[in-house]
């Protein structure tokens, strides 16, 4: 038998939505995923297995090859440079946005603005393109801590419902893009693969035009 | 200095040890004869020139991998060789300036600044060929059937050739007539097969409604052999020069599914890999195991226009450090172990066998015999007075 084709989940929420996308197109985890420790998981086709990962880790276990497909959020895409990746269709679930944040009503108190966030990348680009210096610094959690702190005057981060931030006295400002959940597609592996990859994208594709059209 | 700053290698930067290096190198030879005999003649780049003609005509792609550095005889940038594909090109048009076509073939080291393929590393060894002064399909046939020999002769067996077009995608955007920011957004999504906002750019952009329907498309039509006869429907309208494309790369199809009818073809018409150099049919060979491609090329015309000569030309190249994994077999063990001994007759003898082409390890003093361990299967032994070649281990 040829090898089986390996899907890239992101933990947590988005394998959550994730999971009954792919359901409707007809591939379903052989054990329930939230009660195994295990990392590779067999479905119910011979031929598809998924590893659940870090969301972070998607786009490289994709561009690698060691992943053929992969499930991750626009942001990381982003953050990652996901360079040399197809990314044939919007999974239209985990819906947020990107955004910069501050202190409510908090006037930058840095000469060069200071931003905290996990994106640097973005947030080096985002700044640049408003013609705005930032000293971007990278942390790995509890943004809305930094302006409290007068670590950052702004924050860069995701924002669903905006309640983290007016908890801490903070406001949503500029938006710099919206995200969803995308499937990647490495490429050596749709020019292989693509009698496999192809159906199975269509599939999902219209599992998200139903629900999309449900809601 | 710690001890490990002695011995640490940069990122990406790989020693090529034993049997490793003997499998490069006899692949190396085994390339460049295939290409000898095809009309290819050898050239040799300088691994540093001036930047600016390193990087003339091919974009800021290959500005970012190109190690940079100072000449102090001049004060001018000069660039270490991250490609050596513009400097064959350089070579064509201006140091040979031949007329008519110019085959030629390189192996040469090249550094990249960033390893974004991650299996060839910073320092790939690039082989490849180029043929200039000839626009025809034949010439772009003649290099994809050597990409696929030269697969073949690495020890490739399951062979899948992606075919694009670049003509396509960019005859669709000037008859769009976008500004720049507008074609690069609508570029980097047709090159990402992002299918919702290729639909959303076009329907932001084109207002010319066969047009945008065409563009739309054209991420869509990647897969088998039912490709081209889909294009050809959905491209019905489309210039001239899209036609064209199309039936160039039937023709290639049907020429390279004869010659070698076990390698599987995909077609992939939005493929825009190197748009910024090249000008019409693109391939890339990829091989199971493997993430990345294992020969790219495709024509690349007008590129000697900067030497002051724009030729034709079509190209393919391939990292003979991956060419050199496919096949991982053991060097053969076929030495002949010879003993510590000063001894005239053994000299003589020992010369001899060389002279023939034999691969003679003679023991050092105080050396333990572990002859197999120097690939060695046969020794010298002395069998009244005569020295003889005998199985190893029959003594």
């Amino acid at each position: 038998m040829s090898k089986p084709l390996i899907l890239a989940l992101s933990k947590g929420r988005i394998l959550k939505e994730t999971l009954p996308l792919l359901a409707d197109a007809g591939i379903v985890p052989a054990e329930d995923l939230d009660k195994s420790r295990k990392l590779l998981f067999d479905t119910n086709l011979p031929d598809v297995k998924f590893v659940v990962i870090r969301a972070t880790d998607v786009p490289t276990y994709v561009q690698l090859g060691a992943a053929d497909i992969g499930v991750a959020g626009k942001d990381v895409l982003m953050e990652h440079g996901a360079k040399g990746l197809y990314e044939p269709l919007d999974l239209n679930i985990s819906r947020c946005r990107l955004m910069t944040a501050g202190i409510m009503g908090g006037a930058p108190r840095h000469a060069r603005r200071r931003v905290a966030t996990k994106f640097v990348n973005i947030a080096r680009r985002y700044y640049a393109s408003q013609g705005i210096q930032a000293e971007v610094i990278k942390l790995y959690g509890a943004m809305e801590l930094a302006p409290l702190m007068n670590l950052a005057d702004e924050i860069v981060d995701i924002v669903d419902t905006g309640n983290t931030l007016r908890a801490n006295g903070m406001e949503p400002r500029e938006l710099i893009t919206e995200i969803s959940t995308r499937l990647v597609v490495n490429k050596a592996s749709m020019t292989m693969q693509h009698e496999r990859i192809t159906p199975l994208v269509e599939r999902l594709r219209e599992a998200v035009n139903k629900r999309r059209s449900e809601t | 200095m710690t001890i490990a700053d002695r011995w640490l290698l940069p990122d990406g930067m790989d020693e090529v040890l034993p049997p490793q290096a003997l499998r490069m190198e006899s692949l190396r030879r085994a390339l460049l004869d295939l290409y000898d005999c095809w009309g290819y003649d050898l050239v040799v780049p300088p691994p540093v020139e001036f930047l600016d003609s390193l990087l003339t005509g091919t974009g800021t792609d290959l500005e970012l991998q190109t190690f940079k550095l100072t000449d102090q005889l001049t004060g001018r940038m000069m660039g270490a060789s991250a490609d050596v594909t513009p400097q064959v090109a350089r070579m064509d048009a201006h140091s040979l300036r031949r007329d008519g076509p110019v085959r030629l073939c390189y192996c040469a080291h090249v550094l990249r600044a960033q390893a974004d393929e991650y299996q060839g590393g910073r320092s790939p060894v690039q082989v490849g060929l180029e043929l200039f002064g000839h626009a025809g399909l034949e010439a772009d046939i003649e290099i994809l059937r050597l990409a696929l020999s030269s697969l073949t002769v690495a020890g490739a067996e399951d062979i899948h050739l992606a075919l694009g077009h670049i003509g396509i995608y960019r005859a669709l955007a000037e008859e769009a007539g976008l500004d720049e920011n507008d074609e690069l957004a609508l570029f980097e999504a047709v090159e990402r097969k992002n299918l919702s906002d290729v639909d959303a750019l076009v329907a932001q952009f084109v207002s010319d409604s066969a047009l945008a329907a065409m563009l739309c498309h054209l991420p869509r039509l990647h897969g088998g052999h039912d490709v081209l006869a889909r294009a050809r429907e959905v491209f019905a309208a489309a210039p001239a020069s899209v036609a064209d494309a199309l039936s160039q790369l039937l023709a290639i199809q049907g020429s390279i599914s004869e010659i070698f009818p076990h390698v599987s073809l995909y077609f992939d018409l939005a493929e825009l890999r190197g748009y910024q150099y090249h000008t019409g049919m693109v391939f890339a060979a990829y091989v199971p195991g493997y993430g990345q491609a294992l020969a790219k090329g495709g024509r690349y015309d007008d590129t000697g226009r900067a030497f002051g000569r724009p030729r034709p030309a079509t190209g393919c190249s391939m990292d003979l450090k991956m060419l050199a994994s496919l096949a991982e077999q053991e060097p053969p063990c076929d030495g002949i172990w010879a003993p510590a001994r000063e001894d005239v007759a053994l000299r003589m003898r020992v010369g001899e066998l060389r002279a023939a082409g034999e691969r003679v390890v003679q023991a050092l003093p105080g050396q333990s015999t572990n002859a197999a361990a120097h690939r060695c299967d046969r020794e010298l032994v002395e069998v009244a007075g005569q020295w003889q070649v005998v199985a190893l281990g029959v003594q």
